[in-house]
């Protein structure tokens, strides 16, 4: 597969890992922590760690838009789906997250309710257009890469006035949830966790640019290296990595230069900056609150606004207090270290957000990666 | 009377609720549609039930439902598919199926011309794998009551002397060979859905492969541990239902697995792992080392089984896990399917 299969090329694997192996110093060890569920998934499905010198470690970070996806708003999107009037549109990943009581978007249309799953906001609208009588909720979620369709749907939507069409808006970002990483105790004054350097989130650059990472870089003295999602490229931004932390360099570098440049995309910037406006605060799952972290539809565009139209009141809903997610997330803990890990807690039944989805640390490391775990530590799905 | 002596509009006429309520509407439904496709002495003679002489040894008898949307996909429709699928399941025991049973529960309003393509398709699957379906049964439910047809189908074959396959048979040492190309049913499918039609050249591997089967047998004999084709759940499905039964691990070589490049790039943007999309013509076998290679290459040498490759081995595993060592050069689980495969978003 052209442009494809040269990102997963074993032999250039190799290559890498022996260069990795050697620029890695015996003397001390490195912890890298991929944002982005993307990565993390490319990271288990291919195998990167067996390819990593022993003392390279990865951190899972929360870039799972699915994972971090509060209970409470999932419960909103039922009760909303479940009146008689509501056509819910959503992404096939967030059909299974269970919300209060194991109920999932899957179950509640099981039980009737009318939910759809789309590819693309152009597909929602266009059920909007071809149903009249049905009122159409977007229920969108995602970080940077996935709010430019949803602004674009919303401004196609007002130019055709479209009567019977909303989105729920669940857009997340990523610098602030960084920022609130490096900021939680543990990172910061404890020094329980070391984080020596981010992969940062490529499709979310193509967006928003490099720029917004200078300010880790900085401030927090940490390397970032924005980089592309095939196991090649995660393989060369550890490389980066490593040697920006061999050099005591703290600086942002593009490994992702064939689609990322340090503006982003100022069309798309420009696009979601007249639809959408920063929340002053926003739960995430596992993190709790996180300030300035989500957009909210701006009164231009209320009439689309499904939080508007609908009576819609957040009932936040705690998740499971042996939970280990928010833990997980922030790389205090490692998925195994949970007791609820392939216990009571696997894919098919997720307690919390770091297995409902593909992306999430616990899902990729059950589906991927719970063969390497010490034999004592194996737990067997039922 | 006049009228009742019309004969099926099969280019216009739709399926109502009287083709399946035991009287002239269905008889004529069952005489000019099913009859005449499926045309066998048994079913002609028009009883209740089918009867056949057999011989001493084992038989096997496996059964199926076929509830396939859209009815009609690239490569094949939901007849062939009833058929394949059947003979395909008897045959996976080693043994030649010979004959099918078919049940039709259809939604009032189906073009009877959609019937009539289901029912020819059918009967050329029929022909083609050499099996005779010579009972059946047909309801008509009220519009909303199914979607478009569901159609159940049971097959009977026997078994050679001496060959006793079982999922339970794999051993540390076995090799695990697949016959082809894997995703394709899958994805040809997917591609015909609503909301989600893409342009491809990918057609349903759909087919019978009971042929393939046979000249396995006569190569390999009771050294094939046990053969199952990976329909729903993929090859990543089989594979673990074959590890746990067996109480052994499996390791597969992911650069072994042969797959179309349209398939792969299919799943690459629809963010799916071919190693879980649905197959209809093509079986995972677990043979003894010794024979593993002169069952290869009678594969090779048939038609259903020319891209056959052998692409990993059984191990011993307490835990019973499938794994994978990547093209890339890392090692990854291979688990079950965890709900259905949903695409990602980004």
């Amino acid at each position: 597969m052209k442009y494809v299969d040269e990102f997963r090329d074993g032999k250039i694997a190799r290559r890498l890992a022996a260069a990795i192996a050697e620029a890695a110093d015996p003397a001390r060890d490195y912890r890298f922590m991929e944002f982005c569920g993307g990565h993390t998934h490319a990271i288990s499905r291919y195998g990167i760690e067996d390819l990593l010198p022993d003392n390279v470690r990865m951190i899972h970070g929360p870039g799972c838009p699915v994972c971090v996806l509060p209970v409470g708003r999932v419960d909103a999107a039922i009760r909303l789906a479940r009146r008689p009037e509501v056509t819910l549109l959503t992404y096939g990943d967030l059909m299974r997250v269970p919300g209060s009581g194991g109920v999932s978007l899957l179950r509640a249309k099981a039980e009737g309710a009318d939910i759809r799953m789309v590819y693309s906001t152009l597909d929602a609208l266009k059920i909007a257009e071809s149903e009249p009588d049905r009122e159409v909720v977007f229920f969108a979620i995602g970080f940077e890469t996935t709010t430019p369709p949803t602004a674009l749907a919303l401004k196609l939507a007002k130019n055709k006035g479209l009567a019977n069409f909303t989105v729920y808006s669940n857009h997340v970002l990523t610098p602030a949830a960084i920022s609130h990483i490096l900021e939680s105790p543990e990172v910061r004054k404890l020094g329980t966790v070391r984080i020596d350097g981010f992969i940062g989130p490529a499709h979310v650059s193509t967006v928003i640019g490099t720029r917004p990472y200078d300010y880790f870089a900085e401030e927090f003295e940490k390397p970032v290296v924005v980089a592309g999602f095939e196991p090649l490229d995660v393989m060369q931004a550890i490389l980066m990595l490593v040697t920006q932390v061999n050099d005591g360099r703290h600086v942002v570098e593009n490994q992702y230069v064939r689609a990322v440049r340090p503006e982003g995309n100022l069309t798309a910037q420009r696009e979601v900056a007249e639809v959408f406006e920063l929340r002053e605060s926003f739960e995430w799952r596992g993190l709790g609150e996180v300030p300035y972290s989500a957009l909210r539809i701006r009164p231009a565009y209320a009439g689309f606004d499904a939080e508007k139209r609908f009576d819609i009141p957040y009932v936040p809903a705690p998740d499971n207090p042996a939970c280990d997610c928010g833990a997980i997330l922030r790389g205090v803990k490692e998925p195994r270290d949970c007791k609820l890990f392939g216990t009571v807690c696997t894919p098919e039944t997720p307690m919390g957000s770091c297995m409902v989805s593909s992306e999430g640390a616990c899902a990729a490391h059950w589906t991927y990666g719970r063969f390497r775990d010490p034999a004592g530590a194996r737990r067997k799905a039922s | 009377m006049k009228a009742n002596n019309r004969k099926l509009d099969l280019k216009s006429g739709r399926v109502e609720l009287s083709h399946g309520s035991g009287g002239r509407a269905m008889a004529k439904l069952v005489g000019e549609l099913f009859h005449a496709a499926f045309a066998n002495a048994e079913l002609l003679k028009g009883n209740d039930q089918a009867a056949f002489s057999v011989e001493a040894g084992r038989m096997v008898m496996s059964t199926d439902g076929y509830v396939v949307t859209p009815l009609f996909f690239p490569g094949g429709n939901i007849g062939d598919l009833a058929v394949n699928g059947t003979v395909n399941d008897v045959a996976m025991a080693g043994a030649t199926p010979l004959w099918l049973s078919a049940a039709f529960v259809i939604e009032e309003g189906l073009p009877l011309a959609d019937l009539k393509a289901i029912v020819d398709a059918m009967a050329e699957a029929a022909r083609t794998a050499g099996v005779a379906i010579v009972t059946g049964d047909t309801k008509v439910v009220e519009r909303g009551k199914a979607d478009g047809v569901f159609i159940t189908t049971t097959g009977v074959g026997v078994v050679p002397d001496g060959l006793a396959l079982s999922a339970d048979r794999a051993r540390p040492g076995d090799v695990v060979i697949l016959s082809g190309t894997i995703g394709d049913h899958g994805i040809a499918v997917m591609s015909k859905r609503e909301n989600l039609s893409f342009e491809t050249a990918i057609v349903s591997d759909s087919m019978a492969l009971n042929g393939l089967v046979a000249a396995m047998v006569a190569a390999g004999g009771d050294a094939i541990r046990v053969m199952r084709d990976p329909t729903r759940g993929g090859l990543a499905a089989t594979l673990n239902e074959l590890a746990e039964s067996s109480r052994v691990g499996i390791v597969v070589e992911e650069e072994a697995i042969p797959i179309r490049a349209e398939v792969a790039a299919a799943c690459e943007l629809l963010g799916l792992d071919p190693l879980y999309v649905a197959n209809e013509g093509k079986l995972v076998a677990i043979v003894a080392p010794d024979k593993a290679e002169a069952v290869l290459a009678a594969m090779q040498a048939d038609s259903a089984g020319r891209d056959a490759a052998i692409v990993g081995r059984v191990v011993e595993d307490d835990h019973h896990f499938v794994q994978m060592t990547t093209a890339f050069g890392g090692g990854r689980m291979v688990d079950w399917l965890s709900g259905d495969q949903l695409p990602r978003i980004c």
